[in-house]
């Protein structure tokens, strides 16, 4: 066998974690009301389906669109050969008015540093590539996406170094927190070139604070290396107060009263994407806002390798061009969202499980579930977690995947199913926790013990063996990182 | 005193052999004739005698080092640099005086500063100043872009017939929630790797099957490129690339994998075909210099030749590969695109007659050209390596196809009517323009190399230049971009190793349009002839 390169033999890409181990027996045995009720429900995958027919209806109505055309004339030529990979003109202003919408128009954004790249995965990826060098590192809250040790790092090369949150704030990011991770990053001869935060965040489901935004700015700003990316894909998903708050505006406020340094403004990029906000993760549209000049060419001429499709651009130029649907949108997905967060936390009250109280965005929500571990260890929260995969059929995912420090913290998805089969699932942990507590030996532990024994013998049923193969290769690669 | 003469010299002499010898080995030859010269010059000698062969030596090493040094800037091609050739040390001064004192990564200084590559220059010039024939007729005219206008028509056509279905509200388009893809798919919906694979079994002439599962799609062939050469190579290690070859493989294969591309250089004497021997001869020249070479990346049909590998060709080239254990990447996203008398044989075809390995031969296809819709960004890798497989699926979540589109496409190259159709007419129109375009330009005394496919020419306008080197062809390039008011690629921007070739695009436009053409380069032809 010939030798590959170690990018394709490692697996620095992540994906043996147990989020998508999760959705591989999610894949192998899907819920369908019809036809497998008795099927694991996917509550770990962070879509929005609940405002698809408000799209369905507008390409009903606009069906010359969809047709390549334009006031009645035919611009498929115009298109078939378009792959200027400084994007349709068009496009790109309809989305900078979309996230102007949705910042409440406070803050505003010129088209012209806008790069498009083919969903937020890319254009993270290409964020690295322009704003570090192999084997620098940049500094990440956790909770964090899973996804990102992927994007961030694998082809890339570069390190993220974790800021440590807890509970006890609400995982805020504080001050001290983020000292000890730029220490720690110098301890490990990191050269730290700055910081990603995802507001909202994912998997916490909440918007940072003021106060948040201006202590990362301030944490930059005397060192002219370093930057502040703000991955902001879920701010069209803010469904109660506070509202969202963009680092832009920050900025902007900042800038207002002189309390500012040139540089700053360059050192802030935004990344967005309409995968969530309007629910279209498959139509891969993602963009990078940048004041740096240097980093829009150079992002600009990287997005060749993810260009995104000159018809999906036409189409989405008119749609978000349309400012009445994109008004009546906004709103009614908020309010839907809304309600589906309720319905979520209502029905994980009746279980007895809380969720982060601050939760006020996103598409998810960060669950408390320490109180029906065994032990305050990440093994008992992988058991938990296999329990509720394969004995509840439910697949969430852990805060271990995540990186939380803490463990049994689960995220849990609201917005990817219908009414009734979250209803569904949540009778199924109700009828779980109960079960538990009625004592097939799971005790309930609102201590924190040191235990460190996994207790196998406690589970209901037994588990086939190769799980418990799959439970040691994650332990061990959760030890790795 | 021709003793004292002859002992200067020797150090130099001894030491200069080697040029990069190392300072320890010059210090035991200076202890040796040193106390030799004082043995045989007496006291006062000795000092004079060491210190000035000494001094003399060691300015020779700066010297020498220094000299070295120069000519590694100065040699644009060299392998072991992996900056864009060229441009690099004039655009480092310029961004060193740029106002911005951001620092962003190394990679982002090279990628962002202004290409000077005349493939990508003669691009930006006709967007200033584009031809139309009604509204700009004085306009720059596209033939450096291998685009293909010619057969659009027949897509529109069928997307007036065929687009109410396609799109909205039934099963084949669907914004349902079924119709969203989950994770996996972000290599490619199943119906369109099928489709997909049913196209490229026609296109390349019916006699090769290519298996969905070997299949990975990309937004576009260029990234398809670009995951290869993550997943065949490390950062520092070379492909092998035959020259003359497309400007953009040095954009997909250096700049974020970092891998070099080295140059194996083609003949016109030989038809710009592929020559085992020098590919060897690359080979072995790399590994002297201590450079891993991963793999060999060809296109075929060839960009910008626009001729097809024999079968033959392809059986010794296999060979070579699996005699150095190394991977070919065949990017073959002009297959299609055939007017010549020769069949095109892909290397898949070959493949599957052979022994050999099949798990280092990749292809990279799209839809960019033998179905001209460029801007919907459809490109395909295949590969029978499954590690290969399973790396570039991950990596194509980078690098996805949009869901409509997917859809979309996959409608049309389901309908095999109409593919049928469009295959054959448009290889009709393509050839109708290029022997039209060949004829009108060996009327004007052009010739071009032969070629049998693609969509362009090769010409040879070496007759033209003056003086014989890539200076002529740079001036000669700026007459026609200036006077003549047409935008052609010149043989520096595509590696050539031979000054003076061009390559004409003639897909970008119409059959009624050569005449425009061809009257404008005369004007050049004829005001290079009379300035004689």
């Amino acid at each position: 066998m010939k030798l590959l390169s170690t990018k394709a033999t490692c697996n620095s890409h992540g994906q043996d974690s147990s989020y998508f181990l999760g959705w591989q027996e999610y894949e192998k045995n899907p819920y369908d009301e019809v036809q497998n009720p008795k099927g694991i429900i996917q509550m770990g995958l962070a879509e929005n389906q609940l405002s698809f027919d408000l799209l369905e209806s507008w390409l009903a109505k606009n069906p010359d669109v969809a047709g390549f055309k334009r006031d009645g004339k035919s611009i498929f030529r115009e298109l078939a050969l378009f792959q200027d990979y400084h994007g349709l003109p068009s496009f790109k202003k309809a989305l900078v008015d979309f996230m102007a919408e949705i910042r409440g128009n406070k803050v505003t954004f010129d088209p012209n540093h806008i790069v498009l790249t083919a969903g937020a995965t890319s254009a993270n990826e290409t964020l690295m590539f322009c704003l570090a060098e192999q084997g620098e590192a940049f500094l990440l809250p956790t909770p964090y996406y899973p996804g990102f040790d992927r994007d961030l790092k694998w082809r890339t090369g570069v390190e993220i170094v974790p800021i440590q949150c807890t509970s006890t704030n609400n995982f805020q990011i504080t001050e001290s927190a983020l000292q000890q991770a730029y220490e720690e990053a110098k301890n490990k001869n990191l050269k730290v070139k700055g910081v990603l935060v995802t507001n909202p965040s994912n998997p916490l489901g909440t918007t940072m604070s003021k106060s948040e935004l201006n202590l990362l700015i301030d944490f930059i700003k005397d060192n002219k290396d370093m930057h502040l990316i703000s991955d902001e894909i879920y701010s069209g998903t803010v469904f109660t107060s506070p509202s969202f708050i963009s680092v832009m505006e920050i900025l902007k406020e900042r800038n207002d009263f002189k309390d500012f340094d040139a540089d700053i403004s360059e050192r802030v990029h935004v990344v967005y994407s309409l995968s969530k906000d309007l629910g279209l993760p498959g139509f891969r549209v993602g963009a990078i806002y940048s004041e740096n000049d240097m980093v829009v060419a150079a992002a600009t001429k990287m997005s060749s390798f993810g260009l995104v499709s000159s018809q999906t651009q036409y189409l989405l130029s008119s749609m978000l061009g349309d400012k009445k649907f994109t008004k009546n949108y906004i709103f009614e997905n908020q309010k839907r969202l809304k309600k589906r967060q309720k319905m979520l936390v209502n029905g994980l009250q009746k279980a007895g499980i809380s969720c982060l109280e601050t939760n006020n965005a996103g598409l998810f929500c960060w669950v408390d579930m320490r109180h029906l571990l065994n032990s305050n260890t990440f093994e008992a929260e992988m058991e938990l977690w296999k329990k509720i995969l394969f004995d509840v059929r439910l697949n969430i995912s852990p805060g271990a995947s995540c990186h939380c420090t803490e463990p049994g913290w689960f995220r849990v998805c609201f917005a990817n199913m219908s009414e009734d089969t979250l209803n569904l699932a949540m009778k199924r942990l109700k009828d779980f926790v109960a079960n538990s507590i009625n004592g097939e030996g799971c005790s309930n532990n609102k201590k924190k013990t040191r235990s460190t024994q996994a207790s196998r013998s406690f589970t209901k049923k037994s588990i086939s063996n190769w799980v418990f193969r799959l439970s040691s290769r994650d332990h061990r690669e959760q030890e790795e990182r | 005193m021709t003793q004292t003469q002859k002992k200067p010299t020797n150090p130099k002499k001894t030491q200069s052999e080697p040029p990069s010898s190392s300072s320890s080995s010059s210090r035991t030859g200076m202890k040796l004739i040193v106390p030799l010269q004082a043995v045989v010059q007496g006291r006062n000698g000795f000092l004079l005698g060491s210190l000035i062969p000494l001094s003399l030596f060691y300015f020779l090493q700066l010297y020498l080092k220094r000299r070295r040094s120069e000519n590694n800037n100065n040699t644009p091609s060299s392998p072991t640099t992996l900056l864009l050739p060229r441009s690099s040390s004039r655009s480092n001064l310029s961004s060193r005086g740029s106002i911005s004192r951001v620092r962003v990564s190394k990679l982002a200084n090279v990628v962002a500063k202004r290409d000077d590559s005349l493939y990508y220059v003669g691009i930006e010039r006709v967007e200033k100043d584009p031809y139309h024939v009604k509204f700009n007729p004085n306009g720059i005219i596209q033939l450096g872009l291998s685009d293909n206008k010619l057969s659009l028509d027949l897509i529109e056509k069928w997307l007036v017939k065929n687009l109410e279905g396609s799109m909205m509200g039934n099963e084949d388009i669907n914004l349902s929630i079924n119709g969203i893809a989950p994770y996996q798919s972000f290599h490619g919906l199943n119906e369109l790797k099928i489709a997909l694979a049913d196209f490229m079994h026609q296109v390349m002439g019916g006699s090769v099957e290519f298996d969905p599962s070997n299949m990975v799609l990309t937004s576009g062939a260029t990234p398809a490129i670009e995951i290869l050469s993550f997943c065949l190579a490390d950062h520092g290690n070379a492909f092998l690339v035959p020259t003359p070859y497309y400007p953009g493989f040095d954009r997909d294969v250096r700049w974020r994998p970092g891998i070099d591309l080295i140059p194996v250089h083609c003949r016109s004497t030989d038809n710009f075909n592929l020559n085992i021997t020098a590919l060897e001869q690359a080979f072995s020249q790399a590994r002297k210099r201590g450079v891993k070479v991963r793999g060999i990346l060809i296109s075929n049909p060839s960009n910008p030749v626009g001729n097809i590998l024999t079968p033959d060709m392809l059986f010794s080239l296999l060979d070579f590969a699996e005699d150095k254990n190394i991977h070919i990447i065949a990017d073959e996203v002009f297959a299609g695109s055939t007017y010549g008398s020769e069949e095109f044989v892909s290397i898949a075809e070959v493949l599957d007659s052979e022994y050999i390995d099949k798990s280092r031969v990749h292809i990279v296809y799209g839809l960019s050209k033998d179905l001209s819709i460029a801007g919907f960004r459809v490109g395909v890798i295949h590969s029978h390596n499954k590690t290969v497989l399973d790396a570039a699926k991950k990596m194509s979540r980078f690098s996805a196809i949009s869901a409509p589109t997917q859809r979309l496409v996959t409608s049309m190259l389901s309908d095999k009517r109409f593919i049928q159709e469009y295959i054959e007419t448009n290889r009709n129109r393509i050839r109708r323009v290029h022997d039209e375009f060949v004829d009108c330009l060996t009327k004007l005394g052009i010739k071009c190399a032969k070629s049998s496919a693609g969509m362009f020419c090769w010409a040879d306008m070496s007759g033209l230049i003056r003086p014989y080197s890539e200076k002529g062809e740079l001036e000669l390039w700026e007459k026609f971009m200036s006077v003549a008011k047409i935008n052609i690629t010149p043989g520096s921007a595509c590696h050539c190793i031979e000054p003076g070739w061009f390559r004409i695009c003639f897909t970008t436009i119409s059959f009624e349009e050569i005449p425009v053409v061809i009257d404008r380069i005369r004007k050049v032809v004829e005001s290079c002839k009379s300035s004689d």
